[in-house]
């Protein structure tokens, strides 16, 4: 999940800096948060399957986990950014909802004339509406950057606002169905290139067993990808005598991972294959992983939100960045509303309303600091995840909503406690 | 003479790495006022809070003797008990509370927790009055003056039944008026047989009112003189009469031609658009030049070089820049970098670092740019960037992975420089470069100061400390009210010269 970990041991009066290799157990410590998350995810996963008869691993219902929650994990994305900035955005879920709402107008509820036709093609209005959800973003983003209007405020304003102009422009009722172009974004799956393997035919009481090569094969790319960056990113700095992880931790932690997401692969290729929203997605997450692990943009972010006073003094722009933060959370509130309109098939008034305090959750439980600086996207990502199996785990086991919401609370006060508790002992 | 109300004996106090007291002494007889001298640093203020129990007794050695008791005040709470009040610096009021809220703030009239407001406006008035307060007491502070503001401070000390009243800088940004009210004030309470403690750096005003001055210096009591002992030259002498031996580092200066320019440099206070803070300034500095500007605090030298350096500070700026003799626009923080001119701040904690992240991002947050392509960091460059900063400037740390807010004052500073240094500024403004360190890290920020000099550099340093600024620097400004009173070469100055011309600054405006 990390690349960077914490070397020690370095001399301060040698001519070349050298790290030394921290032992396995230090290195394990020194990246005790990022770990501890993960394995508390695996943990939630194995008590699930156990506690829904094995329903939890199925390959539909993994599926159904990936779809269920990719909204709230594009949202992750870019809440991680104003959260870490040391912002809150609560109107995301509003935004999303709207821009639903939009979305379905734009394809199936206005009658343009002919020469406007053009706007309901799904590509043009999914364009359309990512440029709306950009723009309402970054309309709060210049309240809040320039006119120095608290972020909650303004925020809880717009979801307000964009509560009422979706039952508006919806006019009360649903609006659906959707084009089947559009439906793709949700329901669709990646097409099989080369074509499916039948591993068991089907037969009297046997259930057929049919591999969707092709997912199987990108997700192995993935893996192979993953594996050569991180062997040329240790031989980087090995080169300059900057490695401090051992050699064992760093092969075991890549097998690992290999495997997990060869497992996953394989569960999702045997039912319909990688949904084409996973690939977004997978594909956004790298992207923000990128943007605030290597990218200047990023690190100022972190500065930004670490010490505004001291940022400014540095040279960095913090009100054109903060403008920006919120920007982006809009285009990805916008995709966001988008993800869920297909997957319902239609726009309700109601969409997406309460879904930003289950991003924010994600946030938090992914090791985000509510006075910002700090923060990861793996972590809001595996956050999205724990508060996702839980959802469906849960549900599954016929636990009642009630129940469901208390948990939920319960999980994320805990994780925050350990987090604050563990940032003290150190 | 009057008896002892209060005295304190053999007060040390130390913190890490700095002995902030050494055997201090210090009695105060009842109905006086007792003024309190020294430099910034000198350790007044940490007596102060000795005395207040802001830091409690356990934590200082020394016997604190009230009224022929010894006392061991755990808090303030104590100390206020039996009379004691001490009056910050930084008002302690709730700016959107009422005067009488404040006055009755912990102390509320209230009986079973509801509160009695006809008995809270009738004491406010009676404190009010007392004071010579002319307010509804159901004003907001916010909307009253800084010098209403001070009065109300001591109302609410008179409401706790002060015997002995502190003022740390009370007339530090009182209009003269104001300060003149104010002093009057103490010398009715004198009468009234309330003892006061007044620290200043108004010589003028001590003076004045002052029945007896004790003098602080480097955090041990220099003397205390009666009032018919009391002269300003002997009060100068006493405050900063200390040799300068080996603490800073020998050096030839290279000066050459002038780099940096400020004419005619005004600016007005953030919030109060009439209050100019900064008038008319120039300055310049040369080639591999240490220029240093002397001033007490309170006189605009931060306030200077922040509004200098991208408009930080202030509003309504007037003035011109040059660099190397064409004008240059230093609007914004990035243009004054991008001009080559970099401020390190006096309060590295609030301006200078990001403190929860670690030294290599805060060495490399001022210049991005210098490890990155496209707007992609290239970590190993950043490495080798932070690793080089870190042995340069002697940061003692396990790794550049170690979190700034858990260094010392002195490495912190470094972490600071180092930043600043990676920009590779032309121009280096160090506003209390060494504030709360250590001598031997001062020792090593002198070097790196004497070395960037070697290389051309033109430094402004900014120090209330006046023996810093005669060993290090070429020459000298001293700065009071927002002006520049005075300009000599280090090797023709003194500390007594540079107080003087304070002094006379001080007599001219008042």
């Amino acid at each position: 999940m990390t690349t960077e970990t914490a070397p020690s041991g370095i001399t301060a009066t040698g001519e070349k800096v050298k790290v030394q290799e921290l032992s396995v157990w230090g290195a394990l410590q020194a990246n005790m948060r990022d770990y501890g998350l993960m394995l508390a995810l695996i943990l939630i996963m194995l008590f699930f399957q156990y506690f829904t008869n094995g329903v939890l691993f199925k390959p539909v219902n993994l599926t159904n986990i990936i779809l269920q929650n990719s909204y709230i994990i594009v949202m992750a994305l870019g809440m991680l950014l104003v959260i870490v900035a040391g912002h809150i955005d609560l109107s995301v879920g509003s935004v999303s909802g709207f821009v639903g709402a939009l979305a379905a107008m734009l394809m199936v509820g206005w009658r343009f004339p002919p020469e406007l036709a053009f706007l309901a093609n799904p590509f043009v209005a999914g364009a359309i509406c990512i440029v709306v959800g950009a723009v309402i973003g970054a309309a709060q983003g210049y309240l809040i950057a320039y006119h120095k209007i608290p972020s909650f405020i303004v925020t809880l304003a717009g979801m307000l606002i964009f509560k009422g102009l979706s039952l508006a422009i919806l006019a009360g009722k649903s609006v659906g169905p959707f084009p089947a172009e559009f439906q793709l974004l949700s329901a669709g799956f990646i097409p099989d290139l080369i074509g499916p393997t039948t591993l068991v035919a089907a037969s009297e009481g046997v259930q057929p067993l049919v591999l969707h090569t092709t997912s199987l094969v990108i997700a192995i790319i993935g893996v192979v990808a993953m594996i050569g960056f991180a062997i040329h990113g240790r031989s980087r700095r090995k080169a300059r005598g900057y490695e401090s992880e051992p050699f064992g931790l760093f092969v075991a932690k890549n097998l690992v991972i290999a495997a997990i997401v060869l497992f996953f692969g394989y569960m999702l290729a045997s039912y319909r294959g990688l949904p084409n929203v996973l690939v977004v997605m997978a594909l956004l997450i790298a992207l923000f992983v990128f943007i605030t692990k290597r990218m200047t943009f990023g690190r100022r972010i972190y500065a930004l939100g670490g010490n505004l006073k001291a940022a400014a003094l540095s040279g960095i722009k913090t009100e054109r960045l903060t403008f920006y933060v919120f920007a982006i959370m809009g285009a990805l509130a916008a995709l966001a509303g988008m993800i869920y309109a297909a997957r319902l098939n239609s726009a309700t008034p109601k969409a997406g309303q309460g879904l930003e305090l289950d991003v924010i959750a994600s946030v938090f439980i992914g090791g985000a600091s509510a006075l910002g600086g700090v923060g990861a996207v793996a972590g809001a990502v595996i956050g999205a995840f724990i508060m996702g199996v839980m959802n469906n785990g849960m549900s599954i086991m016929g636990v009642n909503i009630d129940w469901q919401q208390m948990i939920k609370g319960i999980v994320l006060l805990a994780a925050v406690f350990f987090d604050l508790y563990n940032k003290n002992k150190a | 003479m009057s008896e002892t109300i209060l005295e304190m004996r053999g007060i040390t106090k130390t913190f890490p790495g700095v002995k902030a007291l050494q055997d201090v002494n210090l009695d105060v007889r009842e109905a006086e006022i007792h003024a309190i001298v020294g430099e910034n640093g000198a350790g007044k203020s940490t007596l102060m809070k000795v005395l207040s129990g802001v830091y409690p007794a356990g934590s200082y050695d020394g016997q604190i003797v009230y009224k022929g008791q010894e006392q061991h005040f755990k808090s303030i709470r104590d100390s206020e008990h039996v009379g004691i009040v001490i009056i910050h610096q930084e008002l302690a009021l709730v700016p959107l509370l009422s005067i009488a809220e404040n006055i009755f703030l912990g102390n509320e009239q209230a009986k079973a927790g509801i509160v009695d407001w006809d008995e809270t406006r009738d004491g406010a008035r009676k404190l009010l009055s007392m004071v010579g307060l002319k307010e509804d007491p159901d004003t907001l502070v916010t909307n009253i003056g800084v010098g209403k503001q001070q009065l109300v401070e001591i109302a609410k000390a008179l409401s706790k039944e002060v015997k002995l009243l502190i003022l740390d800088e009370p007339t530090a940004s009182l209009s003269e008026k104001d300060s003149a009210a104010l002093l009057d004030l103490l010398v009715e309470f004198r009468r009234q047989g309330i003892t006061s403690i007044l620290i200043s750096h108004k010589l003028n005003e001590i003076s004045k009112v002052a029945d007896r001055i004790t003098v602080i210096r480097d955090g041990r009591t220099i003397e205390t003189m009666n009032k018919e002992q009391i002269s300003e030259d002997r009060i100068i002498t006493s405050m900063v009469g200390r040799s300068l031996d080996d603490r800073y580092p020998g050096r030839t200066p290279q000066i050459g031609e002038v780099v940096f320019e400020v004419k005619n440099w005004s600016v007005y206070h953030p919030q109060h658009r009439d209050r100019q803070v900064i008038k008319n300034i120039d300055i310049n500095i040369r080639k591999g030049e240490v220029v240093g500007i002397a001033g007490l605090m309170g006189s605009g030298r931060t306030e200077f070089a922040m509004s200098l350096f991208g408009k930080s500070y202030g509003q309504k700026i007037s003035g011109e820049v040059f660099l190397h003799g064409k004008k240059v626009d230093t609007s914004s923080v990035g243009k004054a970098v991008s001009h080559g001119i970099a401020y390190a701040t006096e309060d590295r904690k609030t301006y200078g670092l990001n403190l929860i992240d670690h030294i290599k991002h805060n060495t490399t947050l001022a210049n991005l740019a210098g490890v990155s392509k496209f707007g992609v960091i290239d970590d190993m460059a950043e490495m080798d960037v932070a690793n080089d900063y870190r042995k340069r400037t002697n940061i003692r740390s396990s790794s550049v992975y170690q979190v700034t807010g858990n260094l010392s004052g002195g490495n912190q500073q470094k972490v600071v420089l180092s930043k600043w240094l990676f920009a590779n500024p032309e121009v280096l403004i160090l506003d209390e470069p060494t504030r709360g360190i250590d001598v031997g890290a001062k020792y090593e920020i002198y070097t790196i100061i004497n070395q960037l000099a070697a290389q051309g550099k033109a430094i402004l340093v900014i120090s209330s400390e006046m023996p810093e600024l005669l060993g290090i620097t070429d020459r000298l400004y001293v700065m009071n009210e927002g002006r520049m009173v005075g300009e000599m070469p280090t090797a023709e100055a003194s500390q007594e010269k540079i107080m003087r011309a304070i002094v006379r600054a001080e007599g001219k405006a008042s």
